[in-house]
């Protein structure tokens, strides 16, 4: 039978690097085949000569046996592909249903007929098994719908072949699972689905096929049933991974961070935290599970200084820092590994080095008054790039430059390089390739066994039980739970993650 | 080796920033020299004219750096604002409140000469800076938008100005509305005598760009201002104060403009006449654009239209050609540096990346 998607020999150069290296990939009908491969591997390049955004410079793109020279997004959908992004292109203030006919719409005279919409939509959505509020407003569903929409909406468009890219990065567990039985549901009726990830296990639960890329060249094909998780990351890296970190009991000392009775809202008001307490240690990291939006952006920005929170009081060894500012949390030796680096950990127009000193800048030896010393600067650039292995042509590279390890490991670099009584990691390995996990991974452990608190604060569950000492759990906007690393289970604490709260080592 | 490759890098980044706009100011006359065959005048004695006019003879020389004097100051104000996230169009009030108080410290206090022309040019740089600071203060405080505000502060200014001179500070002794003359001891002087006018305030206006480039490239204060201008939110993450930069930027913004004002009273007017500006602020948006954010940039970018001014009225003279044609090239030239995707495709030069120029934040954050 052909197959509904074959792509030949295909190769895509930019300046300095080949992004896709004669890449040879299938995709049969009613196929979920997965698509592996480490940040900056060339997966979204793949993605964007199949979508009409990128024009290949060598190969073939075959839709069912014939040769097509794809032309934009447009053509794209028109020849059945439907993409479902990472970062959702949905416009919030729309309903779903107006989301969905974007760009597409019923149309009764010059007047959109919105009711007619709703109805095919509806049916539409039925027939797949998939529920959505049609007259919701998308900012107000929760993102695994927000998601759903976006798959909608790909159908509505006619999609036969679905490309997924990175679904699960924002969904819980069990999200993720409700996720996995709608993509088995749209093979069943006969869709092809591409289905991109970095993380091993789900590919193993859901794929026929698995593909995995590394620097722009396919490296292999296998099924789930030949592959485990370690073969599978050692054909991603090209060697041997470590998937479990060494470490060894902790230490806890004194109290270095101490929380009590926080309450903040978020961004639009709504109480985010409430009545928030906890405490970590010296020599221990504390983990902070939960979905994504349960109020752990709102922590980690009282705790560093970023929001003041309404209520409550954060100490950190000894001092008072809430709702006093970064400067003083800083002082107080606080590191802080933003949740976005692009957001808030880097000036991506700035070099390697002078992000390096984004917060000492202006203490010696990096100024001598009001004068900035570049050769203080660039001293310590050059011995921070050796130690953290960021790989970049010189500290004097601008930071945009960088691939997202990189980056992230300039920002780790600089947080570590200061003298740090408690170090806040959120999300720190959000996006980030195998080896640059490894390796951020690895300097916090060492972190906490040079004596600081570390709290860290995690979406992926398997950074959270690999490296806490200690687990509590977030859910709307509280701890729910506290559990001690040794005896946490995996399902326990998705359970927890969801608000499903059982007997053991839930808080009173 | 590394010297040398370093001195190499520097060259090929200074042959990359002259790039765009050499070339937009190129396309610009290209177009010009179309409208000029248009209008059925002759090309060649029409730009021939502007040539000549602007830097065909000593005093020419002479006469287009006296008018690029203040659009340095003017374009560094702008630009400082650009690099801190902030587009202060509010350099022309401010150059109006730093002139009025040079004029006013000129014309009304006595020092000694030579102090006189520093307390003079001291005042009209502060009141620059107070006028700047304040809607910067406003920014920071209450979210309002520097943009709005420093143009309702250009009204307020300017029409204060207006009553100032022609109501208590007007010189009853002349029929022309305009201040008293400043003292002598106030001036500043002249570097070739009265007949060239070209005084040392545009020595001033050279070393001040090159101590702008090196607050801006060297200082914790332009570490601060352009960490704010590129990510607030990653300055506020590192610990600055990003209130106080913003507030410190429109005030050193405001300070630039004061000079602007400063100086075309004490070196070049010696007094402050009803409507002096005459759009040195707005024209300072155009060179700041043309600079490219570099400070040293805004001294060629403030000669050419310097020269441009200077030149058109013998362009004129010649041809025949208005004076209005160069306003159109000098609009052409900020489309073509604004717009550069423009000339990028009309010259085939790929982008690069990393070099987009930020002019503001946009609105509402």
């Amino acid at each position: 039978m052909t197959p509904v998607l074959e792509v030949r020999n295909l190769t895509k150069r930019f300046p300095g690097i080949v992004a896709n290296d004669a890449v040879n990939f299938t995709l049969e009908a009613g196929e979920i085949h997965a698509l592996l491969g480490e940040n900056g591997a060339g997966k979204s390049t793949l993605m964007n000569m199949l979508y009409g955004l990128y024009r290949p410079d060598e190969g073939d793109i075959v839709l069912n046996g014939t040769v097509a020279h794809i032309n934009g997004a447009n053509d794209a959908i028109r020849r059945g592909l439907g993409m479902v992004h990472q970062h959702f292109m949905l416009v919030p203030t729309l309903t779903v249903a107006e989301n969905i006919i974007l760009g597409n719409e019923v149309v009764n005279g010059l007047l959109i007929d919105i009711h007619r919409a709703q109805q095919r939509i509806r049916e539409l959505a039925d027939s797949f098994g998939l529920a959505i509020p049609v007259d919701a407003l998308v900012q107000d569903l929760p993102v695994g719908v927000q998601q759903r929409v976006e798959i909608v909406k790909a159908l509505y468009r006619g999609a036969d072949i679905l490309i997924l890219d990175e679904p699960t990065a924002v969904l819980t567990p069990q999200e993720a699972d409700d996720l996995f039985v709608v993509i088995r549901r749209l093979k069943a009726q006969g869709k092809s689905i591409i289905f991109i990830s970095h993380k091993l296990r789900e590919v193993l639960a859901l794929a026929d096929r698995i593909s995995v890329l590394r620097r722009g060249k396919l490296v292999g094909s296998t099924t789930p049933s030949q592959a485990n998780e370690a073969s599978l990351a050692s054909m991603m890296v090209g060697r041997d991974v470590v998937l479990h970190i060494d470490k060894s009991a902790a230490q806890p000392g004194e109290v270095i961070l101490d929380v009590a009775h926080l309450n903040a809202v978020d961004e639009r008001g709504m109480r985010a935290l409430n009545d928030v307490s906890f405490q970590v240690r010296a020599g221990e990291i504390v983990g902070i599970a939960g979905v994504q939006g349960n109020g752990q952006t709102e922590l980690v920005e009282a705790i560093t200084g970023l929001q003041a929170p309404q209520s409550g009081s954060i100490t950190v060894a000894g001092q008072a820092i809430g709702g006093r500012g970064t400067n003083v949390a800083i002082d107080a030796g606080m590191g802080h590994i933003p949740e976005d680096r692009h957001h808030h950990g880097l000036i991506l127009s700035y070099s390697v080095a002078d992000n390096m000193v984004l917060s000492t800048y202006d203490v010696a030896p990096f100024a001598r008054g009001m004068v900035i010393d570049e050769t203080a600067i660039m001293e310590q650039a050059e011995r921070l790039v050796q130690q953290y292995d960021v790989r970049t042509p010189s500290a004097t590279a601008l930071a945009s430059t960088l691939s997202g390890g990189n980056q992230q490991k300039v920002v780790v670099a600089r947080e570590l390089a200061r003298p740090l009584k408690l170090l806040v990691a959120a999300q720190p390995t959000r996006g980030l390739d195998v080896g640059s996990i490894e390796f951020i991974h690895k300097s916090i452990v060492a972190q906490r066994d040079q004596g600081s608190g570390v709290l860290l604060v995690s979406a992926e569950l398997d950074e959270i039980l690999s490296l806490a000492d200690r687990i509590l759990v977030m859910f709307h906007g509280e701890i729910i739970a506290e559990l001690s690393a040794a005896n946490a289970d995996r399902n326990q604490i998705g359970l927890l993650m969801a608000g499903v709260r059982s007997d053991t080592g839930v808080r009173s | 080796m590394s010297t040398t490759s370093s001195i190499a890098m520097r060259l090929r980044s200074w042959g990359s920033a002259l790039l765009l706009p050499g070339l937009a100011i190129f396309t610009a006359l290209v177009i010009g020299a179309i409208i000029i065959v248009a209008t059925g005048a002759d090309v060649l004695s029409a730009y021939g004219g502007l040539f000549m006019g602007a830097i065909g003879t000593p005093r020419a020389i002479a006469y287009t750096l006296v008018d690029a004097t203040p659009y340095i100051f003017g374009g560094l104000a702008v630009l400082i604002g650009f690099r801190g996230g902030l587009f202060n169009i509010g350099v022309e009030g401010q150059i109006a409140v730093g002139s009025m108080c040079a004029a006013i410290v000129g014309a009304f206090v006595e020092l000694p000469p030579g102090l006189h022309a520093l307390a003079a040019f001291t005042a009209g740089a502060l009141g620059g800076a107070i006028w700047g600071a304040i809607p910067g203060w406003l920014r920071a405080r209450t979210g309002a938008h520097e943009v709005i505000t420093t143009i309702m502060f250009n009204y307020i200014a300017i029409r204060t100005t207006d009553y100032l001179i022609k109501v208590p500070f007007l010189d009853t002794e002349s029929s022309a509305q305009r201040t008293p003359f400043i003292a002598s001891g106030a001036e500043i002087p002249f570097i070739f005598g009265e007949d060239y006018r070209l005084h040392f305030g545009f020595v001033i206006a050279l070393a001040v760009a090159f101590l702008t480039n090196w607050i801006l490239q060297r200082t914790i204060l332009g570490f601060e201002i352009r960490t704010v201008g590129a990510n607030p939110d990653a300055a506020h993450y590192a610990g600055m104060d990003v209130p106080r930069t913003i507030v410190s930027t429109m005030a050193l913004s405001g300070l630039l403009a004061g000079m602007a004002g400063a100086v075309q009273v004490l070196g070049l007017e010696h007094n402050l006449k009803a409507a002096f500006s005459a759009g040195y602020g707005f024209d300072s948006i155009a060179i700041a654009l043309l600079a490219a954010s570099n400070p040293l940039g805004v001294i060629p970018a403030a000669i050419f239209w310097g020269a441009l001014r200077n030149g058109a009225g013998l362009m004129q003279l010649n041809s025949g050609i208005s004076i209005n044609l160069i306003n159109i090239v000098q609009a052409l030239v900020i489309a073509f540096v604004a717009a550069d995707q423009i000339v990028r495709q009309l010259y085939r030069i790929r982008s690069s990346k990393g070099n987009a120029m930020s002019l503001t934040r946009g609105w509402g954050r």
